[in-house]
C-alpha cells in the first residue's frame, strides 16, 4: 500500500502522499478488500492479485443499484462498440456520475484505461472517459503498465496520448507503487521526442526520476533538446532536477525569478482530487504546489545579494571527492541525508548523525531546525564557517560603514532582525555580533537601526566587563549623555536586558562551574565580580542621566525597571550578589512627585529587604563565612536608605539621616512645616489619589479640594487593607494591580511592608 | 525563520548552554575572539608597531630582509628553527611575471572550508560549466562540455612567507580560439590568484578543514570576478570582501617602500592627495624623485629593521611641511588616496600594482597583514 516515497524533496506534490502513507495505511486496505468482495459478488472481472481478503465491509456503495449500473456500464465499454449510441451516452453518464461523486474503483480504472487507449471508440469519449477516471482511492500501478503498452500499440490519436499523460501526472500520487513504471523510464525519456508530449513527458519525468536514472546520455539529450527548443520551462525543470542529483554532470543558471515550471491550470482534475482527498482522508486539502522549493535561482549580484545564503546541501565537494572513497565513506555519505529534505524536528533528531550540512553555513540563521542542529554540534568548523560569514557579512552590510548607502537601511535591520530572532531562539549570543559591536559601535551614530543595534549589545555572551568596557561601554556611554531622552531608556532598557541574558547564563552554569576550566571566568567570584561592574556601570550612568534630564519620570521608570531585576538576583537566580542603587538614584526616586515611582520604589526595596534577608538566613545557617558573604556595608547601606524612606514618608522625620538637609536651608526656603509635608498622607505625590477618592466619595460635590486631608484619615480605608492583609492576598500583589492604583498610598507602603512598624527599628538588618 | 516559534524567555535547560560552554573553552573560536579585542583596542593609534617583516626577520628568506634593508641578516636562508623556507629561486619566474606589472583589485578572503588542492582538475571544471552557465542565463549546459573559454588553476609555487603558508594559486581565464590551428593557449580573459604570505595570525586560529588565503587579488573584468567569486563562495563556504586601503596605511606603504633599497629605480615617488570639494573633486599630485625621498626616509629612520609610527608620521610631517612651505596648503587636512613608488603603487580603493619583483613577497606580506585585519 505505500505510495513512493523516495522522490525528491523538490516535490512537493508527494509530501502528501507521503504523509497519508505514514498515517492512513490501515483505512486503504480496509476500502480496498471491501471493494474486491463487492467486485466478487457482482460476478465481474476481477483481478485477484491478492483478493483472497474477504472482510466484508459496507463503507462504500450507498445503494446496490448505482453499483450494478456501473458494472454493466464498464461491461458495454470493455466489449467494444455497438452501434447504439443511446446505450453508449447512458453508460458514459453512468460512469461519469459515479466518478464524480465517489471515484472509481482500482479496477474501474484498469477497464477504463485500456478502453481509452485501445481506440475502440472515438476521441470524442476516450477525452471523456479520460476525464472522468477519477480514483476513489489508488490506482494500481499495473494498470498504467498496462496502459504504456497500449501506447506502443500506436492505436489512439495524438490528442488522447496527451490526455494520458496529462491525467498520469495528475494522478501520480494515487498510484500504488511506482516501481514498474520506474522501469519504463527509457520509454518515457524516447517520449520526448515527440513536441506534442514533451511539456507533460517532462513533467512526468520530473516525478519519476531518481537519482539512477540521471545518465550523462540523458543529460546530453535534454541539452540537444534545449539546444533545438530553446528556454523552456518545463525542460529547466527537468534539467534542474538533474543537476539537483547529480551536480557534476551539469551547470545550470536558473533566472532570478521564481519560476513555476508546470502549470497547475492545466490540470483537469484538480477540483475532484481536491474533493476527493478531503472527503476520504478528511485531510485538509491544501492546494497543489508544483515548483522547485530550493533549487531557487537565485543569481546574485556580487556581495550584494538576498544577505543570507539559500539552504542547499554541499553537492560539489562530495562529488568531487566520491572518487577517492573508500568503503566506510560510500557508507556514510550513502546515509546521508540531504537538507533539502529536512521538514520537521523528529527527522532532524532520525538523521543528525548523517545530515549534510549546507554548502554556505550562513543558511542555518534562515532555518530553525538547523539553528538547533548548531546549538548541540560539537563540530568546530561548522562554528567557524558561521563565525567568518557572519561576521563579514555584517560588517559589508553595515550600512554606516559606507557613505551614501543609506538605501539599504532597510535590507541590514532586516538582516539584524533575522540574526536577532536566531539570538533569542538559541538563547545565546554569537561570537561574531560581538565582535561586530567592538568595530561599528565608535562609528555608530545611535540612529540607524536603533533598536536592531542595541538588542544585539543585550545578547553580548557573558564575558569579563572590565574588558569589554573599554571596546563597548566607553563608546556606548558617550552617545548615552549626548542623546536624547528616548535613546536613554531604549540603552537602560538594552542593559537590562544583557543583566537578565548574563544571570540567567550564569544561574544555569553556577552548578557545571565546578568540574569546567574555562580560561575566562575561573572562580564564581570573578563571574559576579563582572555582574556588579555591570551593575554600578548603570548607577552610574543612570546618576548622571537622572541629573542630565531633571529627574524626568519617564527616565525613573526605566531605572527603576533596572534595579527591579537587580534587587532580586539573590532569590530569584540563586547567585550570591545583592546590589544597593546608588544615592544618585535612590533620593531623586524617593521626592519624585510620581506616585507609581515610589510605589516602585517601595517595591524595590521590598524585595531587597527579603533578598538581605534570605542572605543573612543562609549564612546563619551554615555557619561558615562562605566566600560571599556580603559585606556589612551593604547592609549597612540598605539600613540608611530605609531609614530614610520611613523618616520621610512614616515618622515626618524628613531630612534628619541620609537625606540631610540644613534646617536653616529649609527655613530659608520658607517652607513652613516641611516635616509633614513628605509623610503618607500629605506627600504631593498622592495628591492624585486623594482627589479621585474625594470624588469617589462626594460625586455631587463641587468642589472638593481643600479638605482631602481630612478625607485621608477614615478608618474605613484602614479597615479594608487590615483585612487585605489579613487574608494572605497581598503577596500576589505587584505594583501596578489595580488594587494599589485605586486605593490609598497607605495601603501602598504597608502592602510594601508588611509588618512595619514605625519607631521600632527591629526591621533593620544589621 | 521558519515554522518554530522563538521559545519564552525562560532559564534555559542545561543541554542548551551547551553552545556556550563550548565556547568559553580555549577554542580557535575564543582565541579569535580575543585577539579581535586586542586589536579593536590597539587600533585608533598604535603607538608603534613592527612593519609585517620585523617580527619574523629570522625565518624569512633574504630577499625579504634586503627588503627591510638589513645587510647583516643576508645569505641564510635557514630559519632559527631549522626549517626549510622558500627562496626567491624555488620560485618560476614565468609565473612571477604574470603577477607584476598589472593592476589587481584587492579582496580579502575568509578561510576556504574544504579546499584541496589535488583537485584542481575538477575545480576547473566544474568552474568553467560555471561560467558557462552564468553568461547563458537560464540554459543548462553539460559539465565537461566543450565552451569557448577554459579555466586553469595551478599552483604558484614559492609565494609564501613560511612553510607553514599554504600555497598560493592562481585561476585564469582563457578563451580558446575557433580555430584549431591557432595557438593552444587562448588569450587570458581574467586572471586572480590566491595567497597568504605570514598569515600566522590567521592560521593559528582556524583547524585543519580549511586552507587560509587570505588576500585574493583579481585582474579582468569585474563581472568574471563576480562569477567566480559567487562560485568560490558558494563552493568552500567563503566570503570575499573588497580590501580598501585606508589613508594611514597607505602611509605606511610610502614608508616602507621607500626604505627599500633599489639598484636603479624605475618611476619616480608620487603621491596622490584629494581635496573634497563641488563639483569635482580637486587632486594634488606630488612627485619626488625616489633618491631624494630614500635620502629623507634615512634621516628619518632610526630602529635598523623595522618601522614604527612615529618615524612613518616624521617622514609624512616632512613631506607635508616641504609642500606647505612652497604651495602653503596643509596636506595634512586632505586625504591621501594612492601612493606609487619604483617598488609598487597602490591606491585607496584598493587597488595594486607591483613592479619589483624582489619585493614582491614583503608588499604581499603587508597586504596579507591588512587583509587578515579586515576578516578578524
Amino acid at each position: 500500500m505505500r505510495t513512493c516515497a523516495v522522490m525528491s524533496s523538490q516535490k512537493k506534490v508527494n509530501s502528501w502522499a507521503r504523509k497519508r502513507t505514514s498515517q492512513d495505511s490501515s483505512s486503504y486496505q480496509t476500502r480496498l478488500s471491501a471493494w474486491r468482495v463487492k467486485e466478487d459478488l457482482n460476478d465481474s472481472k476481477s483481478i485477484s492479485k491478492c483478493g483472497q481478503n474477504n472482510t466484508v465491509e459496507d463503507c462504500e456503495g450507498a445503494d446496490g443499484q448505482t453499483e450494478n449500473a456501473l458494472q454493466i456500464a464498464l461491461r458495454y465499454f470493455e466489449k467494444g462498440p455497438i452501434k447504439t449510441s443511446q446505450n453508449k451516452e447512458k453508460h458514459l453518464k453512468t460512469v461519469e456520475n459515479v466518478a464524480w461523486k465517489n471515484g472509481l474503483a482500482p479496477e474501474g480504472i484498469d477497464i477504463l484505461l485500456s478502453v481509452a487507449l485501445s481506440g475502440k471508440f472515438g476521441s470524442a469519449v476516450n477525452t471523456r472517459i479520460f476525464k472522468c477516471m477519477i480514483p476513489a482511492t489508488l490506482i494500481s500501478e499495473d494498470s498504467v503498465v498496462k496502459a504504456v503498452s497500449w501506447l506502443c500499440a500506436g492505436k489512439c490519436s495524438g490528442s488522447t496520448k496527451v490526455l494520458f499523460y496529462r491525467w498520469l501526472v495528475a494522478m501520480f500520487d494515487f498510484i500504488d507503487h511506482k516501481e514498474q513504471i520506474n522501469l519504463l523510464y527509457g520509454f518515457f525519456f524516447a517520449s520526448l521526442q515527440d513536441d506534442a508530449l514533451c511539456p507533460y513527458v517532462c513533467h512526468l519525468l520530473y516525478l519519476l526520476t531518481k537519482k539512477e536514472n540521471v545518465k550523462p546520455f540523458r543529460v546530453r539529450k535534454l541539452l540537444d533538446l534545449q539546444a533545438k527548443m530553446g528556454m523552456q520551462p518545463h525542460l529547466q525543470a527537468l534539467l534542474s532536477l538533474y543537476k539537483f542529483f547529480v551536480p557534476t554532470l551539469i551547470s545550470v543558471s536558473l533566472p532570478m525569478k521564481k519560476k513555476i515550471y508546470f502549470k497547475n491550470s492545466e490540470n483537469l482534475w484538480q477540483t475532484a482530487l481536491l474533493a476527493l482527498r478531503s472527503r476520504n482522508q478528511g485531510f485538509p486539502s491544501e492546494p497543489l504546489k508544483l515548483m522547485l522549493a530550493n533549487v531557487y535561482p537565485i543569481k546574485r549580484k556580487w556581495n550584494s545579494h538576498s544577505i543570507i545564503p539559500v539552504l542547499n546541501s554541499c553537492n560539489y565537494s562530495k562529488e568531487s571527492r566520491k572518487k577517492r572513497m573508500n568503503l566506510s565513506d560510500y557508507f556514510s555519505s550513502n546515509g546521508s541525508f540531504p537538507l533539502e529534505q529536512l521538514k520537521s524536528f523528529p527527522q532532524l533528531l532520525q538523521n543528525i548523525h548523517c545530515l549534510e550540512l549546507p554548502s554556505q553555513m550562513g543558511a542555518v540563521l534562515n532555518s530553525s531546525l538547523l539553528l538547533h542542529y548548531i546549538n548541540c554540534v560539537r563540530d568546530e568548523s561548522v562554528l567557524l564557517r558561521l563565525y567568518h560569514w557572519l561576521s563579514q557579512t555584517l560588517q559589508e552590510e553595515c550600512i554606516w560603514y559606507k557613505v551614501n548607502n543609506y538605501d539599504h537601511g532597510k535590507e541590514f535591520a532586516n538582516f539584524l532582525d533575522t540574526i536577532l530572532r536566531a539570538e533569542c531562539f538559541l538563547q545565546e549570543g554569537f561570537y561574531s555580533c560581538e565582535a561586530f559591536l567592538y568595530k561599528s559601535l565608535p562609528l555608530w551614530d545611535g540612529l540607524c537601526c536603533r533598536s536592531q543595534f542595541l538588542q544585539l549589545v543585550s545578547w553580548i555572551p557573558f564575558s569579563s566587563f572590565s574588558e569589554v568596557k573599554p571596546l563597548l561601554f566607553d563608546h556606548l556611554s558617550r552617545l548615552f549623555f549626548t542623546s536624547s531622552i528616548f535613546f536613554k531608556c531604549s540603552v537602560l532598557q538594552c542593559l537590562k536586558e544583557l543583566l537578565q541574558n548574563w544571570l540567567l547564563w550564569l544561574s544555569m552554569d553556577v552548578h557545571v562551574k565546578s568540574v569546567r576550566n574555562s580560561p575566562l571566568e575561573t572562580t564564581l567570584g570573578g563571574s559576579m565580580n563582572s555582574v556588579s561592574e555591570l551593575i554600578h556601570y548603570v548607577g552610574w550612568l543612570s546618576t548622571t542621566a537622572v541629573r542630565l534630564e531633571s529627574n524626568r519620570t519617564f527616565l525613573l521608570h526605566f531605572i527603576l525597571d533596572f534595579y527591579e531585576k537587580v534587587c532580586d538576583i539573590y532569590i530569584n537566580y540563586n547567585l550570591p550578589l545583592v546590589v544597593l542603587f546608588p544615592p544618585g538614584v535612590f533620593y531623586p526616586v524617593l521626592l519624585s512627585l510620581d506616585s507609581s515611582i515610589l510605589n516602585q520604589l517601595c517595591y524595590i526595596m521590598d524585595r531587597y529587604h527579603k533578598n538581605l534577608t534570605a542572605a543573612k538566613k543562609n549564612e546563619f545557617i551554615h555557619k561558615t563565612k562562605s566566600e560571599f558573604s556580603f559585606s556589612s556595608k551593604t547592609y549597612q547601606e540598605f539600613n540608611q536608605y530605609l531609614t530614610a524612606m520611613v523618616g520621610c514618608l512614616w515618622t515626618s522625620k524628613p531630612f534628619q539621616k541620609g537625606l540631610y538637609i540644613d534646617p536653616e536651608v529649609l527655613g530659608n526656603a520658607s517652607v513652613a512645616e516641611y516635616k509633614k509635608s513628605l509623610n503618607l498622607v500629605h506627600h504631593p505625590a498622592f495628591l492624585s489619589y486623594t482627589v479621585s477618592f474625594l470624588l469617589q466619595k462626594q460625586p455631587s460635590s463641587s468642589h472638593p479640594a481643600p479638605s482631602c486631608r481630612l478625607i485621608l484619615r477614615p478608618a474605613g480605608i484602614r479597615r479594608r487593607h487590615r483585612s487585605t492583609l489579613e487574608s494572605g492576598s497581598w503577596r500576589a500583589l505587584k505594583p501596578g494591580s489595580p488594587l494599589l492604583e485605586s486605593n490609598t498610598p497607605f495601603l501602598l507602603f504597608s502592602l510594601a511592608f508588611p509588618g512595619f512598624r514605625p519607631c521600632a527599628p527591629a526591621w533593620c538588618l544589621c | 525563520m521558519d515554522s518554530y516559534d522563538a521559545p519564552e524567555l525562560t532559564p534555559r535547560q542545561d543541554a542548551s548552554s551547551r553552545l556556550k560552554d563550548f565556547f568559553i573553552g580555549a577554542t580557535p573560536l575564543q582565541k579569535r575572539l580575543e585577539s579581535v579585542r586586542k586589536q579593536t583596542s590597539f587600533i585608533p593609534t598604535p603607538p608603534r608597531r613592527k612593519i609585517p617583516q620585523g617580527s619574523q626577520l629570522q625565518n624569512v628568506p633574504h630577499f625579504v630582509l634586503e627588503w627591510v634593508a638589513r645587510p647583516s641578516a643576508r645569505g641564510s636562508s635557514q630559519s632559527r628553527d631549522g626549517t626549510q623556507v622558500s627562496r626567491i629561486e624555488d620560485v618560476d619566474p614565468q609565473k612571477f611575471a604574470v603577477l607584476l606589472h598589472k593592476q589587481w583589485t584587492l579582496y580579502s578572503l575568509t578561510p576556504l572550508y574544504k579546499f584541496s588542492y589535488t583537485d584542481f582538475k575538477e575545480y576547473s571544471k566544474l568552474l568553467t560549466a560555471f561560467i558557462a552557465a552564468e553568461k547563458k542565463k537560464g540554459l543548462a549546459v553539460e559539465v565537461g562540455d566543450d565552451f569557448n573559454i577554459k579555466v586553469v588553476f595551478s599552483t604558484l609555487m614559492g609565494v609564501k612567507g613560511t612553510e607553514r603558508d599554504p600555497e598560493a594559486f592562481l585561476v585564469q581565464i582563457l578563451s580558446k580560439s575557433q580555430l584549431p590551428s591557432e595557438h593552444k593557449e587562448g588569450k587570458v580573459l581574467w586572471t586572480g590568484w590566491f595567497c597568504c604570505v605570514f598569515g600566522d595570525s590567521l592560521l593559528e586560529t582556524v583547524s585543519e578543514d580549511f586552507t587560509c588565503l587570505p588576500l585574493f587579488l583579481a585582474n579582468g573584468a569585474e563581472t568574471n570576478t563576480a562569477i567566480i567569486g559567487t562560485w568560490f563562495q558558494k563552493t568552500f563556504d567563503c566570503y570575499f570582501r573588497p580590501l580598501a586601503i585606508s589613508s594611514f596605511n597607505l602611509s605606511w606603504m610610502a614608508a616602507m617602500w621607500t626604505a627599500c633599497k633599489m639598484d636603479h629605480y624605475m618611476a619616480t615617488t608620487e603621491f596622490l592627495w584629494s581635496v573634497p570639494c563641488s563639483p569635482h573633486s580637486l587632486d594634488i599630485s606630488y612627485a619626488i624623485h625616489p633618491e631624494d625621498a630614500k635620502a629623507l626616509w634615512d634621516n628619518v629612520h632610526k630602529t635598523p629593521g623595522e618601522v614604527t609610527q612615529e618615524e612613518v608620521d616624521l617622514f609624512m610631517d616632512c613631506l607635508y611641511s616641504h609642500f606647505h612651505r612652497h604651495f602653503k596648503i596643509h596636506l595634512s587636512a586632505t586625504r591621501l588616496v594612492r601612493v606609487s613608488t619604483s617598488v609598487a603603487s597602490a591606491h585607496t580603493d584598493g587597488k595594486i600594482k607591483i613592479l619589483c619583483p624582489k619585493y614582491l613577497i614583503g608588499v604581499l606580506a603587508y597586504l596579507t597583514e591588512l587583509a587578515v585585519f579586515q576578516i578578524e
